[in-house]
């Protein structure tokens, strides 16, 4: 099992982890292309990212969703029909779509945030 | 019963290859349609007027427009002339908004010689429109049995031989779904139509159309039940179709406005997620979560719709079914419904027939089956009702018709109006579930009783009256069907307007056009006939329109959101509708309102109408029910309810029922009731634009701009005869 952990007491908002997995995914820096989200409220720094739960599996109708070796949630884009049904199963919001993609995308622990927090909030976890 | 795929496909005869271009779709449509005649295997192209998307919109309405064209006033279902047609709609095969992925199936039924539609399941209506194509119609008699198969990626179509493949469906579809994947994961763009062995031998067969379930690693088979389409499949010696289509994405229909239709997809995926353990549990025991619903309000049908709720209901209610359906899969029959409300039994060993002692997965019961198998039939056993369900599936039965008939035959044999001598020896006794599944062993077979039992409600009772000296009255008291076709399974006697709702519906007695019985006997929210008419004129006009687009009902009111109760009109769920109209407009690019929406449904309701008329139905006379569905038949069925009849008799009819014999209080209370009956047919028909005869007016064909030359033809040939 590996995946990503985050500390909010500790996170200060400054954006540097959602710049970085939007940039290796999707070669731009932008929050609604991050597969992690800083949710702020109350003063607080949310850090919303995929547990690797694996709620999102059982419902997918193609099947796309699985655990790969070393336990995270993988989505075959090949597989997927575009429904979206995974982004409203997902108990923590992290199932995140695009209009103009057809199948929806999420944290794979790759762990380039982690490298990117300058206040270590972010710990991959490998169980 | 299994055999090797390459010894199958060794005595394949190819009769035609057809190549043709692969297309774009553009807002929903491909614009053309596939014609097959299997007379003479010619294969063709049709182009999709403008004028056919602006009066029949799609769906169920391509198919009703395409059988008009092919057939005459004198077509009989075994003509071949006849045509079966299918089609999805304009919204159709979207991935994103909830019960997208129906196909609607068309042709002129054997049980009651007009027009029958049924909307179904499965991947069929969706590949055939990824494939190419909006409609398909099959016109035309093989003369061996023949697999159609369309390959929907390389744009081909061929016709062959196949004799050794198997005839029951969940062993067909598997043998097909092997047969065209070129591995596992391709199984699942693949989808299957065929019948089974007792749809060849009776009006009651039905169509499955397959989806392959990954998880299961087998096909799954969702029935086109209503009106015997799978009789008329096999008397076109058509073995199964066979359609693939690999590259699903969610813009397919190439929409105008992804955004909204995602948003509004999604919406309703969080609201289905939120609240469906609370409200329908659809995804834990499917329709069935209503058995114990309707028999708490005295509508769940048993002994042949003679009583409403029994004692034993509870063995066959939802909470045993949950025990038998495998929990927590992806259910749904499209891709991208998450209301996924198709439950099925896995591991089941039936104790009967050729497959006895094997494991098979059988997709059901819903609740239509449950009451029709089960509660109709006074069996209480939920296993054997899985069984009848089972058999009823791979066999090509209808367990709607077969439900209601072999409930008329139970109760026609409790009164000694059937015998062993004439049922070849079978005891119809109440409950008996060995003898309703040996009828169907014999439908399968094409012998004994279950052939006879095959032809339906109607066949029968004319059998009886004309051949047995049967009391012609009392059986058309008691026999569940209206144009030919049986009922459906709700008990409608407490309610008028479901009483219309039943016999005014152009098909035959389904509820697929209005279930108005908690609007009207439990709310009491519409007390006048006036109010009646107008839910009757627009709920099915409403319910129409899925049909037209190739939806499912079920989303728009099996899972309520939140706030619903205090809006004006809560049993319209205007939410839900108001989302309809924002995925047409986002697919299509065409402004969408509710008044639209009614336009699109009363321009192929009223041409649906006319092919009623047309084929020498449609009449004020084929809209009469049997008095079971309107009232107490029988001395004991008023009995059993006596303190609620004799206070109608007080209060609506005035008189006093302390003075009256029980034989006078049965004649006066279905006086009042058919005289209500009566009146509830001028206003309805009224509200619909039809006269007093069900004829549409000519002011109504211009009112809804159909004022096409071969409807006037038809109305005013009617006209002259009336």
């Amino acid at each position: 099992m590996k995946y990503l952990k985050g500390n909010s007491d500790l996170c200060t908002g400054c954006l540097a982890c959602a710049d970085a997995c939007s940039e290796l995914f999707f070669k731009e820096k932008n929050i609604q292309k991050s597969c992690i989200r800083i949710n702020q409220n109350d003063n607080k720094n949310n850090i919303i990212v995929c547990n690797q739960c694996g709620k999102c599996m059982p419902l997918c109708p193609t099947q796309a969703l699985s655990y790969n070796s070393q336990g995270v949630v993988i989505l075959d884009k090949n597989e997927c029909s575009g429904c979206l049904i995974c982004v409203a199963e997902c108990p923590c919001a992290c199932m995140h779509y695009l209009v103009e993609e057809n199948a929806p995308f999420k944290c794979i622990a790759c762990g380039i945030c982690v490298k990117k927090c300058p206040v270590s909030a972010l710990e991959l976890i490998k169980e | 019963m299994t055999m090797n795929i390459q010894e199958l496909k060794s005595k394949h005869k190819t009769l035609k290859v057809f190549n043709y271009k692969l297309g774009n779709i553009d807002k929903g449509y491909n614009k053309r349609t596939l014609y097959i005649n299997l007379s003479n295997n010619d294969i063709k192209e049709k182009p999709v007027s403008d004028q056919m998307i602006d009066k029949f919109t799609g769906g169920k309405g391509f198919d009703m427009r395409l059988l008009w064209d092919a057939v005459n006033e004198n077509t009989k279902w075994y003509d071949p002339e006849n045509e079966i047609c299918m089609a999805t709609g304009p919204l159709g095969g979207n991935t994103n908004y909830p019960g997208s992925g129906k196909t609607i199936v068309v042709t002129l039924s054997p049980m009651t010689g007009i027009p029958i539609d049924s909307n179904v399941g499965g991947h069929f209506g969706p590949f055939l429109k990824f494939s190419g194509f909006d409609a398909l119609e099959i016109q035309g008699k093989a003369n061996n049995d023949v697999i159609i198969y369309i390959d929907g990626n390389n744009g081909n179509i061929k016709i062959f031989e196949a004799p050794l493949e198997a005839h029951d469906s969940h062993i067909l579809a598997e043998q097909l779904h092997d047969m065209f994947a070129d591995n596992e994961r391709e199984k699942q763009h693949i989808s299957v139509v065929s019948a089974g062995s007792a749809a060849e031998h009776c009006y009651l067969g039905m169509l499955n159309f397959s989806f392959w379930d990954r998880a299961k690693k087998l096909p799954r088979l969702k029935q086109a039940g209503r009106g015997g389409i799978g009789h008329v499949f096999r008397n076109k010696k058509i073995k199964a179709l066979v359609v693939k289509y690999s590259g699903l994405k969610a813009d397919l229909n190439n929409p105008v406005d992804m955004k909204t239709l995602k948003e509004t997809g999604l919406k309703l995926h969080r609201q289905i997620n939120k609240l469906d353990s609370s409200q329908f549990t659809m995804r834990e025991v499917g329709t069935a979560n209503i058995v114990s619903v309707m028999n708490d309000y005295d509508l769940l049908p048993t002994k042949n719709f003679k009583y409403g709720s029994d004692p034993q209901a509870n063995k066959v209610d939802k909470k045993v079914l949950k025990t038998l359906f495998t929990q927590g899969a992806a259910d749904g029959c499209w891709f991208g419904c998450s209301l996924h409300c198709a439950k099925a039994v896995d591991n089941f060993i039936p104790r009967t027939g050729p497959y006895k002692g094997t494991s098979v997965t059988v997709d059901g019961p819903e609740y239509e089956t449950v009451g029709g198998c089960a509660s109709n039939l006074y069996i209480w056993d939920a296993k054997d009702c899985v069984e009848i369900n089972f058999y009823c599936d791979t066999y090509g039965i209808d367990t709607i018709s077969f439900g209601s008939t072999v409930a008329f035959l139970m109760e026609c044999f409790e009164y000694g109006i059937l015998t062993k001598d004439m049922t070849e020896g079978l005891d119809l006794t109440w409950g008996n579930a060995d003898s309703a599944l040996e009828i169907l062993h014999q439908m399968s077979r094409g012998q004994g009783f279950g052939l006879k039992v095959g032809k339906g409600t109607r066949w029968l009772k004319n059998w009886l009256i004309n051949e047995h000296n049967a009391d012609a009255a009392f059986l058309k008291d008691i026999a569940m069907e209206v144009k030919g076709l049986e009922y459906s399974e709700y008990v409608s006697k407490e309610s008028l307007a479901q009483q219309g709702g039943y016999t005014f519906a152009l098909k035959g007695p389904q509820h697929d056009e209005a279930w108005l019985i908690f609007m009207d006997m439990v709310n009491n929210s519409m007390p006048t006939f006036e109010m009646k008419a107008e839910a009757l004129h627009y709920f099915p006009m409403f319910r129409t329109w899925f049909g037209l687009q190739g939806l499912c009902k079920l989303i728009w009111n099996d899972t309520i959101p939140e706030g619903n109760k205090d809006t004006p009109e809560p049993a319209k769920v205007m939410e839900h509708v108001h989302n309809y109209h924002k995925i047409y407009t986002a697919i299509t690019g065409k402004f969408m309102d509710t008044d639209s929406m009614i336009l699109q449904s009363e321009r192929v309701y009223t041409f649906q109408k006319i092919f009623n008329l047309r084929m020498g139905g449609g009449k004020r006379s084929d809209d009469h029910p049997p008095y079971r569905a309107v009232g107490p038949v029988t001395e004991e069925e008023y009995l059993s309810r006596q303190e609620r009849y004799d206070k109608q008799l007080k209060e609506e009819v005035g008189v006093d029922p302390s003075n009256m014999t029980l034989q006078e209080k049965m004649s006066a209370l279905k006086k009042h009731r058919m005289d209500k009956y009566e009146v509830l047919t001028d206003t309805v028909y009224k509200r619909k634009g039809w006269d007093k005869n069900g004829v549409p007016t000519l002011e109504h064909l211009k009112r809804i701009d159909m004022e096409l030359p071969e409807l006037i033809d038809v109305v005013e040939k009617v006209r002259v005869k009336n």
